[in-house]
């Protein structure tokens, strides 16, 4: 893979991404892409060449080049999945979070796995975030690999100290001494009618703090390789998971795979613009790219799922080609994902622009409570394909 | 469901004959609405089958009486009896928990005190350190004061606290310290370099510069590294602990706070946490009268800090933190029960800040100098314990001078070659963010780098690049 040199930002020949053969969906790419970037691998930080699946399109079957038929289940499953496989894996790794022991979550990610691993290791804490999660950080000091739920993501605004001060911080002032191998998961973004409260989109407000990842997982198939990937980093890790999506169904692959913590995934490629996303609104994009498809347009969809550090790689070769970008998020307008990933990709590809990148969020109003003002909150297919219309005039 | 003596007991008055007799409507006017109505058949019924839910219940035979429901009853969390009277629990108690002191002003052992005997050796350490410490404290005091460091916090009047802690711990056991607690490194064999070179930001200190000064942390001598919000480490020890449990390790977590410490939430949820969880975790609080200016009286109005540990289930003592030999013998104490019951413990140092807060602080801005001075010379924890040692034949005079005299050079030294170690290299900026720099972060150290080589003449010479 040598053509893989160049690091995004420097104009050079570009590096056409050849994904048109789209069914090429599960490749052995070596994990490192270019000089001037290292994705560490997963398992041992170096180099690997095997198990990590790149540039994972959700297509009808992801597990083709997959010897077995792979098995059908939901988002909170393939999480849980992923979550058993590796506390199997590792005695380390332990779970804390309110109810999570034998209620099994709210959502059910962690249902029967105190039965399986006992109450120590499936802890179910008093409700305090900025306890558990403290407990967590001072656990992950001392060998152990936590993951902590908050019951709602929104909850964990409580805990933002010790994400912010001490999860995101301690590895560094203590002189890279104490590492802290946490991950940080739990459903967030607008349900339905949850209230303001319940439907916070807390990656806004801690894509500032240094020293975290954050990712968004939306499919069966990449919850189960994320949370994989983020129980292996040594970094601290947030997951984003997002309270509508946990009943997808989906087929993946029976063997064991580990996916990117840092790359973003290619929903579908196209010519005329390309439409980055994640989480719940790339069911709101697909489904407008429908329509767009109808009317004699070729999307290019991109899940971007790595919400800390963008996969500008992916994302420049896609601006590369399109020159029109079109951001559809569920962050509101001011702060959030799509205001950073705005300005990232105005300052590394400004170039190769034809037109202002379009960012669609929501407005800057905390979430209503009833179902027709909250359905406005949220981005609709209608307003994306509206938009993508006027971009491509 | 209602709980189920043996055959010849009643319970709760399911079968109480005159229950029955009050739901058949005798007129005594006791209906007890909550139960239900039944034919007065239901008693026998009820007995035979209630016989297989015994083992949940201690066998305890109640009077054949329904008085025993109304004396006290199953609530979630445990039985509680009931009183018709309406009392409310005082506030505050007429006498304060008592202190555990051992030795008096003039370093006598009170008649009757039960301490842990220290020998000599061990004795003669602990005094050393703590003399050792009186006086890295006033020398890296006196180096702010000249401008050669930003910021320090001293330990003064609290040398006891750290020293004898220490002593009576084992290099396993894990510190979560707030940061009036560097006694406990020192005790541990973190040098005065070590020291020196954390407060100047050396490439040399194990912080890597990028800690402020006080806020050492050592991975090698089981201390976590201090930061700086108030009782954050708390929660965090509740879950060192919780590793350790899970290690089934023969150590404990050692986690301070100051007074000021206990109002914040983190203190409850940390507590809280460790009771529940059963975890080997003794809390130390040094009660030491003021948080920055803030004293006590505006930070709590409970007796001190030793009683909430009953509000969540954690044994606690009170001891007088200036005395050397009570704080040894408490924390000796509090170990040994941490580590073999698994449960957490408090205990409450009463002592007194002698210096200000910080650099940052005047604290005769607020409080006499006549009240400062009364503890500085009146109850210095470092004069009691000296008399102790002396009346041991342990410790002269000559020796006190050499020790103060070579304790002095050597600060003073290590100050020095701080002061004129090289800073951390630039590339130590980005490192140690993540586990590996990230694609921005490498593209941000570049752009720093060009922007240095254009303009050199504006950073500072003495940083490596």
């Amino acid at each position: 893979m040598a053509a893989m040199l160049q690091s995004f930002g420097v104009s050079s020949a570009s590096v056409a991404f050849s994904d048109h053969s789209a069914k090429l969906s599960v490749r052995s790419l070596p994990v490192i892409r270019s000089e001037a970037r290292s994705i560490s691998c997963p398992t041992n930080g170096t180099r690997c060449t095997r198990k990590i699946t790149t540039k994972a399109v959700a297509v009808e079957n992801p597990a083709s080049a997959a010897s077995k038929p792979g098995h059908e289940l939901l988002l909170f499953e393939a999480l849980r999945e992923g979550l058993e496989e590796e506390m199997e894996r590792d005695p380390r790794v332990c779970v804390m979070g309110e109810d999570v022991g034998h209620y099994g979550g709210s959502y059910k990610v962690t249902k029967g796995l105190a039965d399986k691993y006992g109450d120590l290791r499936v802890l179910d804490t008093p409700i305090a975030e900025n306890s558990f999660t403290g407990m967590a950080i001072g656990a992950a000091m001392t060998g152990l690999r936590p993951i902590i739920e908050g019951m709602n993501m929104g909850f964990l605004l409580l805990a933002f100290n010790q994400i912010s001060d001490n999860c995101g911080m301690l590895h560094y002032t203590s002189g890279g001494q104490f590492t802290i191998p946490t991950v940080i998961r739990g459903p967030g973004g607008v349900g339905r009618q949850l209230g303001a409260e319940h439907s916070q989109r807390l990656e806004s407000y801690f894509q500032s703090i240094p020293g975290i990842q954050m990712v968004a997982c939306s499919t069966p198939y990449n919850a189960k390789g994320l949370m994989k990937a983020a129980i292996r980093s040594e970094n601290p890790v947030v997951l984003f998971e997002h309270v509508l999506l946990y009943n997808l169904k989906e087929r993946i692959p029976d063997e064991e795979y580990v996916l990117s913590l840092e790359e973003a995934e290619m929903v579908r490629p196209g010519e005329h613009v390309t439409i980055l996303t994640y989480s719940r609104m790339r069911y709101h994009v697909m489904q407008a790219a429908k329509t767009l498809v109808n009317k004699g347009f070729d999307p290019e969809v991109i899940d971007i799922r790595s919400l800390k550090p963008f996969d500008l790689y992916t994302i420049g070769n896609s601006v590369k080609k399109t020159h029109r970008v079109v951001i559809v998020e569920e962050c509101m307008r001011t702060g959030g994902i799509g205001a950073s990933l705005t300005a990232a990709i105005n300052e590394n590809f400004h170039d190769y622009l034809d037109a202002p990148i379009v960012c669609l969020s929501s407005q800057d109003v905390p979430t209503p409570y009833a179902g027709t003002l909250e359905e406005w909150t949220v981005v609709q297919p209608a307003q994306i394909v509206a938009a993508v219309e006027q971009l491509c005039q | 469901m209602s709980n189920c003596g043996t055959r010849n007991s009643i319970i709760h008055g399911w079968t109480s004959p005159r229950l029955t007799r009050s739901l058949a409507g005798d007129g005594s006017g006791k209906a007890c609405g909550i139960f239900r109505e039944k034919s007065a058949v239901i008693p026998a019924f009820r007995r035979s089958e209630s016989a297989r839910a015994g083992d949940l219940v201690e066998a305890v035979t109640y009077s054949d009486d329904d008085d025993d429901e109304n004396q006290g009853l199953e609530f979630p969390g445990g039985r509680v009896t009931f009183t018709p009277q309406m009392k409310f629990i005082a506030e505050s108690t007429d006498n304060r928990v008592p202190c555990y002191r051992v030795l008096d002003n003039n370093g006598c052992p009170i008649p009757g005190s039960t301490f842990d005997q220290v020998d000599k050796e061990t004795a003669v350490k602990m005094y050393r350190k703590m003399v050792t410490l009186q006086i890295m404290d006033t020398i890296f005091y006196e180096a702010q004061r000249q401008g050669r460091l930003s910021f320090y916090l001293t330990s003064t009047g609290e040398e006891a606290i750290n020293i004898a802690t220490a002593a009576a711990l084992t290099p396993d056991d894990i510190l979560f310290t707030q940061y009036r607690e560097p006694g406990i490194l020192l005790w541990r064999g973190f040098t005065l370099e070590e020291f020196a070179n954390q407060c100047f930001g050396t490439k040399d200190g194990h912080g890597k510069g990028r800690q402020m000064p006080i806020h050492y942390g050592s991975k090698e001598h089981n201390f976590f590294t201090v930061s700086s919000p108030i009782a954050t480490q708390l929660p965090q020890a509740a879950g060192a602990a919780y590793s350790l449990k899970m290690a089934n390790k023969e150590a404990c977590v050692v986690a301070f706070t100051g007074d000021g410490g206990t109002s914040e939430g983190d203190f409850h949820a940390g507590l809280n946490f460790a009771a529940v969880m059963e975890a080997p975790v003794m809390f130390i609080c040094r009660n030491n009268g003021w948080a920055i200016s803030t004293p006590i009286s505006d930070q709590f109005r409970s007796d001190g800090v030793v009683v909430k540990g009953q509000a969540y289930g954690i044994r606690s003592i009170r001891v007088d933190g200036n005395d050397t030999l009570a704080v040894y013998s408490a924390v000796r104490a509090a170990r040994e029960m941490v580590i073999t019951e698994q449960k957490p413990m408090l205990v409450e140092f009463l002592t007194y800040r002698v210096g200000h807060h910080s650099t940052s602080d005047d604290s005769t801005k607020y409080r006499s100098s006549n009240e400062i001075e009364q503890w500085k010379t009146g109850r210095s924890p470092i004069s009691r314990f000296r008399k102790w040692v002396e009346r041991n034949g342990w410790w002269s005079d000559e020796e006190e001078t050499e020790l103060r005299k070579d304790a002095r050079k050597q600060v003073l030294n290590a100050i020095q070659v701080a002061d004129k170690t090289e800073k951390p290299s630039l590339e130590d900026l980005f490192t140690d963010v993540y586990d590996s720099p990230p694609s921005n972060l490498v593209e941000q150290e570049k752009s720093l780098r060009e922007t240095i080589k254009r303009h050199h003449q504006d950073f500072p010479s003495d940083v490596p690049i």
